[in-house]
């Protein structure tokens, strides 16, 4: 299972890296293959125009000026379930490419509850166990795991709605849908902070594909170990060394 | 408010007396009277309601009974359910009750819909559907007790029953009740249709035999805005399946007035909660950063 798995996902990325390319440049770590940006930026597309014209939808009272960007109201709930259905799957796609760098490790656990640390930003150098992804990462990820699937059921259950399923599982189904996609603004939020102003230098692992190497061994030391095979701590001593020099 | 109520004659100069029909009136709320123990089933009021809302008569369905269709449509308000009854003693009823929405005190529909002014309720019980303003979401069917909106998928929109506001609007009855050749269907104030109901009722108990004879007037949904005299109302299930307790999901409720404010707010913590950290804690940079500033403050000045 796993290695049928792991050969599409590989099939796929030789694919894309065959329409893309990804420059990395001296100094510099490949962090994200073009198959993977692609199927970023296609959850966030599909992710943003169903959570618009969602919320058209959901609170119209406050958020009816979205719904004109879809063609108004009945077109915004027309395409909806649409938006979500390409959503749920392109996140299908990312995350059998994911799946491995996100399984939950011992490290994490103690990431989770250092996170008083890292949110008050005393800790500038990420714990030495900190892989490909962090806790906070692997945590939004399961988070849309979980999301995906309670989307889709209560999803489908709304769209054929009660005339299909009775009218029970749409009551239930109204208020599930709705927490998980709270759920997720407020992840989107942290998400694209964090990815933009709140650590500077991760947006280009989404654009380029690449980040600097005093990036990755900051956020993600044991990663940068595994690619470069030097330890993060006396690559980051020499740096700061040579720094102080200047 | 109401014009009749607004445009009531209060005093009237050089007139002895108090204004004639000044505070004569009790109550704005309109009623819809179905005595199914009155009803022949003549289907004039289906045929009444397709003409006076201009609506093409579609195809009907056979299925060995009287009935036009199995239930209403979109293009199809008011339908006669036919129903046999067979009562403990071996004796059969031919059950027939005009079945059309209930205009309910409290709508599940109006309840379920997100849409912003898609239902109304006027003052009189009226429950009117605004389809300018209907997303054709569907929510509506889900809060109904009585399986009444139903959605045109051409239009992607969702219609049922308005009761002809149109013409109570301009001091008419409904067009069904114009029909009715046996004065089964009877439309006035929910108090004198009360009264009425209430009065065959007991005829009904006293003097024919139908000892369960009552009104469905069900207050679990706060009264509804049409009545039903039933011969037996504590099974209303048996006239095609109209609830005993119509019941309107307890989650419109926890969604509506708790989920989509407080989860609303709680989502914005999370955009206020990362401009705050910004501003107060600042990004997390690759480190080594440049040397800091001597003698500026630092961390936590």
């Amino acid at each position: 299972m796993a290695t049928a798995v792991e050969r599409f996902d590989e099939k796929a990325r030789r694919a894309f890296e065959r329409i893309g390319r990804t420059q990395v440049y001296v100094g510099e770590l490949l962090r994200h293959p073009v198959y993977t940006r692609f199927l970023h930026w296609m959850v966030a597309l599909f992710f943003f125009l169903a959570l618009f014209s969602g919320f058209g939808v959901y609170l119209p009272w406050l958020f009816r000026w979205f719904t004109p960007l879809f063609g108004g109201g009945p077109l915004a709930r027309e395409l909806h379930p649409w938006f979500g259905l390409f959503f749920v799957f392109f996140f299908g796609l990312q995350m059998l490419n994911w799946v491995r760098p996100m399984s939950w490790t011992k490290g994490d656990t103690n990431w989770i509850r250092n996170i008083k640390r890292v949110v008050s930003g005393e800790e500038t150098l990420e714990s030495p166990d900190t892989g490909f992804f962090n806790a906070g990462q692997k945590a939004m990820f399961w988070e849309i795991v979980v999301g995906c699937i309670v989307y889709l059921i209560t999803g489908i259950i709304l769209w054929a709605g009660a005339r299909t399923f009775g009218r029970w599982p749409v009551a239930i189904s109204y208020i599930l849908h709705d927490i998980s996609a709270i759920i997720m603004l407020g992840g989107i939020f942290i998400h694209i902070y964090l990815s933009t102003i709140g650590e500077p230098g991760t947006f280009q692992a989404m654009t380029r594909g690449s980040v600097s190497e005093p990036w990755a061994w900051t956020f993600h030391p044991k990663w940068y170990k595994e690619v470069t095979g030097r330890d993060p701590r006396e690559a980051y001593e020499e740096a700061r060394r040579e720094s102080q020099k200047n | 408010m109401s014009d009749r109520k607004t445009l009531q004659i209060k005093q009237i100069s050089g007139h002895s007396g108090a204004a004639p029909g000044f505070d004569v009136q009790r109550d704005y709320e309109v009623c819809k009277l179905v005595d199914t123990t009155t009803c022949i089933g003549c289907k004039a009021c289906e045929v009444a309601c397709v003409e006076w809302n201009d609506m093409p008569f579609g195809a009907t369905t056979f299925d060995n009974t009287y009935q036009t269709m199995p239930e209403t449509r979109w293009n199809f308000w008011n339908l006669i359910k036919f129903n046999e009854h067979q009562n403990g003693d071996g004796t059969i009823q031919w059950l027939m009750r005009k079945d059309q929405c209930m205009h309910c005190a409290d709508p599940g529909c109006l309840r379920a819909c997100p849409a912003d002014g898609a239902i109304v309720q006027y003052t009189n019980g009226i429950v009117d559907f605004q389809q300018e303003n209907c997303i054709g979401c569907e929510f509506c069917v889900s809060g109904c007790p009585y399986n009444i909106p139903k959605f045109n998928p051409a239009t992607k929109k969702v219609y049922k029953c308005t009761l002809c506001s149109d013409r109570v609007g301009q001091g008419l009855e409904p067009a069904c009740i114009k029909a009715c050749p046996t004065g089964c269907l009877k439309f006035g104030s929910k108090d004198d249709m009360k009264f009425i109901a209430e009065e065959r009722s007991k005829q009904l108990r006293e003097n024919f035999g139908f000892e369960k004879a009552g009104v469905y007037d069900p207050q679990s949904i706060g009264g509804t805005h049409v009545i039903y005299v039933l011969h037996d109302a504590t099974d209303p299930e048996r006239y095609g399946g109209l609830p005993k307790n119509p019941v309107i999901p307890w989650s419109y409720t926890v969604w509506k007035w708790l989920f989509k404010p407080v989860l609303g707010a709680f989502a914005m913590f999370g955009l206020l909660g990362v401009a705050l950290h910004y501003v107060a804690v600042g990004p997390r940079r690759p480190q080594p950063e440049p040397p800091k500033k001597e003698g500026a403050n630092g961390n936590r000045g």
